[in-house]
């Protein structure tokens, strides 16, 4: 393989990775501009999401379309009973108490999925086929299309929603200013639990896609979660199209770090990234605004 | 002021007693561990229940501590004590290198920022194989001496410990009741109004935030030479969370509150151990609910208890 198909080799891998961060940074945002609150349970549902998968279609048989659609309604129930159980009846909860709290579910969830699905790592088939496609010298997975394709229909439909829906007006106007959105007749609350539920399931579809090619086991949540954050601030927290460009740049960043320097440090280079960026411009690369 | 002492004197009693009356070495061994935990909760306590910042990296000082004593004492024989002392320094160096950029961040950022330090940390400790040993970790770490008598009994180990714990327990009563605990409760309200009030906001961030490492780094040190085996699982993100949970669970706002979340968060899991693996569960439970229903911790809904028994009993 020559040098150039290498690179080209580990730029697919990271933009697959990277698609998958970048989707837990959108879910992340969802839920930060609806509440202020980072939800540390967001890789939990990217977790659960690939467990829900592997049991509908391998245990239980059900074929991948309908099992995918399945996965998503489930873990958007868990998004939803998340918020009703736990953020919805506090009374005036202060900001490190919902920090605590997600933090808490996540522990939570983790330990119900080692319950259920126990610690070993579970596979899932490829959505359509195993067999490599060698573009310029690299072979790329079915699967990696996949992934990419999602995260484009992802873009679209955000902007689709936030642009031109009454619902995604709605939250975005929640994120700009609560106060003033409730007194424009939005129900604040209502908007809370759809974000829990949107973050919910963009975090099972991100789940359910990666599995084929990584396998999935009960503690990779935080994992996911970690990258993913660093992915929302690299760009700037809130802003999503900022969080798309910054997941697919840490992915690349961190596959280009592990195939030339060290594959043990991968995600050490993930952090580093994620410090310098808090130390240096922490409302992110493309964030126009300072943090408090 | 005064009630604290006396609860020093009556939990220090306790402590003297209990050895005599439960002999078992498994439940001393678990209060040894309880004590470890204690400074734990203790460092972070000051951090995030007096100065109201948070850390996602405890246990990464921890295991910074436990390292390096571990390698000096077993790869190039320095005496433990000198060790434990070398390891607090560097813990302390690192803390405040760390400590000046990041405790400028607030909130979510702030947590993050320790997160992912942490997360640096146990990613070098596992992948720095020819000097701590990688996954598997350090053994044959020696125990310490202590006036002639070696450390080696759950009991020697237990007394030590809690001297220790208690030791850091009056200095840090001390220290939030004098002019730097005022200064820190201030900069906790409002950082504005504390700074206008000639309170150098940032270095006490730093220097407490350098203390609780400290703290944590001697836990570290003093665990290392308990078990005198080590590995990188023990100082994950996770751990740093459970760090976290015994200071919630407890009380955020009261020293003591960090030993009872320690008591609490060490001794509930290892009493469910034959549940296997429950110990995620049983984290997320606890601490959940005392969010939800007591989230001021347990020492304030204790205390509520107390008083209302109390009035129950002047009104008969």
């Amino acid at each position: 393989m020559d040098l150039f198909s290498q690179l080209f080799q580990l730029f697919v891998t990271g933009i697959t990775i990277g698609s998958i961060y970048a989707m837990v940074a959108v879910g992340f945002n969802m839920i930060y501009n609806a509440t202020d609150v980072v939800n540390f349970a967001q890789g939990e549902f990217v977790m659960i999401g690939g467990m829900v998968m592997v049991s509908l279609h391998s245990t239980f048989g059900i074929s991948m379309p309908l099992a995918f659609l399945l996965t998503v309604g489930i873990v958007t129930g868990v998004g939803i009973a998340f918020e009703r159980f736990t953020i919805n009846p506090l009374k005036k909860p202060t900001l490190i108490t919902l920090i605590l709290i997600t933090i808490a579910v996540s522990f939570l969830l983790r330990g119900i999925a080692m319950f259920i699905w126990g610690k070993d790592s579970l596979p899932l088939p490829a959505f359509s086929g195993e067999k490599p496609i060698v573009l310029w010298g690299a072979a790329v997975l079915p699967q990696t299309l996949w992934i990419i394709g999602m995260i484009i229909v992802l873009v679209g439909f955000l902007t689709y929603f936030f642009k031109f829906t009454l619902k995604g007006k709605a939250l975005r106007a929640t994120a700009i200013n609560r106060d003033a959105a409730s007194l424009m007749g939005i129900d604040v609350k209502k908007m809370i639990m759809f974000s829990f539920a949107m973050s919910a399931a963009i975090g099972a579809v991100a789940g359910m896609i990666i599995t084929p090619i990584t396998l999935i086991e009960y503690d990779r949540g935080p994992i996911f979660g970690i990258k993913g954050f660093c992915a929302a601030i690299l760009g700037g927290i809130g802003n999503s199209g900022g969080a798309v460009v910054a997941g697919l740049i840490i992915g690349i960043l961190e596959s280009f770090g592990a195939g030339l320097l060290s594959s043990g440090y991968k995600d050490a280079i993930a952090f580093l990234i994620m410090l310098l960026i808090l130390f240096l411009r922490p409302g992110g690369l493309l964030g126009k605004y300072e943090v408090e | 002021m005064k009630s604290d002492h006396k609860l020093l004197l009556l939990f220090a009693a306790g402590l003297v007693i209990f050895p005599w009356v439960i002999t078992n070495p498994y439940y001393i061994s678990v209060l040894v561990f309880v004590g470890i935990h204690s400074l734990l909760a203790m460092g972070l306590t000051l951090l995030l229940g007096f100065a109201g910042q948070i850390s996602l990296c405890q246990a990464a000082f921890f295991g910074i501590g436990a390292y390096t004593s571990g390698i000096l004492t077993t790869k190039f024989g320095v005496n433990p004590w000198f060790a434990i002392v070398i390891a607090i320094g560097f813990t302390g160096t690192i803390s405040v290198i760390l400590g000046i950029p990041a405790l400028k961040l607030r909130g979510h950022y702030l947590a993050m920022a320790t997160l992912g330090f942490g997360e640096i940390v146990n990613i070098i400790l596992r992948e720095w194989v020819n000097i701590t040993g990688g996954p598997s970790g350090l053994t044959g770490i020696p125990r310490l001496n202590f006036a002639g008598i070696t450390l080696d009994t759950e009991v020697k180990y237990y007394f030590f410990i809690w001297v220790i714990v208690l030791g850091v327990m009056v200095f840090l009563l001390n220290l939030v009741r004098s002019r730097v605990g005022r200064a820190l409760q201030a900069l906790n309200r409002t950082e504005q109004a504390a700074e206008v009030m000639g309170i150098p906001v940032s270095q006490y961030k730093i220097k407490t935030f350098a203390l609780s490492s400290v703290l944590s780094s001697l836990a570290g040190s003093l665990y290392a030479h308990f078990i005198t085996v080590i590995s990188p699982e023990s100082y994950s993100i996770v751990f740093s969370l459970v760090i976290l949970a015994m200071v919630i669970v407890g009380g955020m706002t009261s020293l003591w509150g960090s030993i009872l979340g320690a008591f609490v968060m060490t001794i509930v899991p290892e009493y469910l151990r034959v549940f296997e693996d429950w110990d995620v569960i049983i984290y997320g439970v606890i601490l959940l609910s005392i969010l939800m229903f007591i989230p001021k911790g347990l020492v304030y809904g204790l205390q509520r208890l107390f008083r209302g028994t109390l009035k129950l009993f002047q009104v008969n």
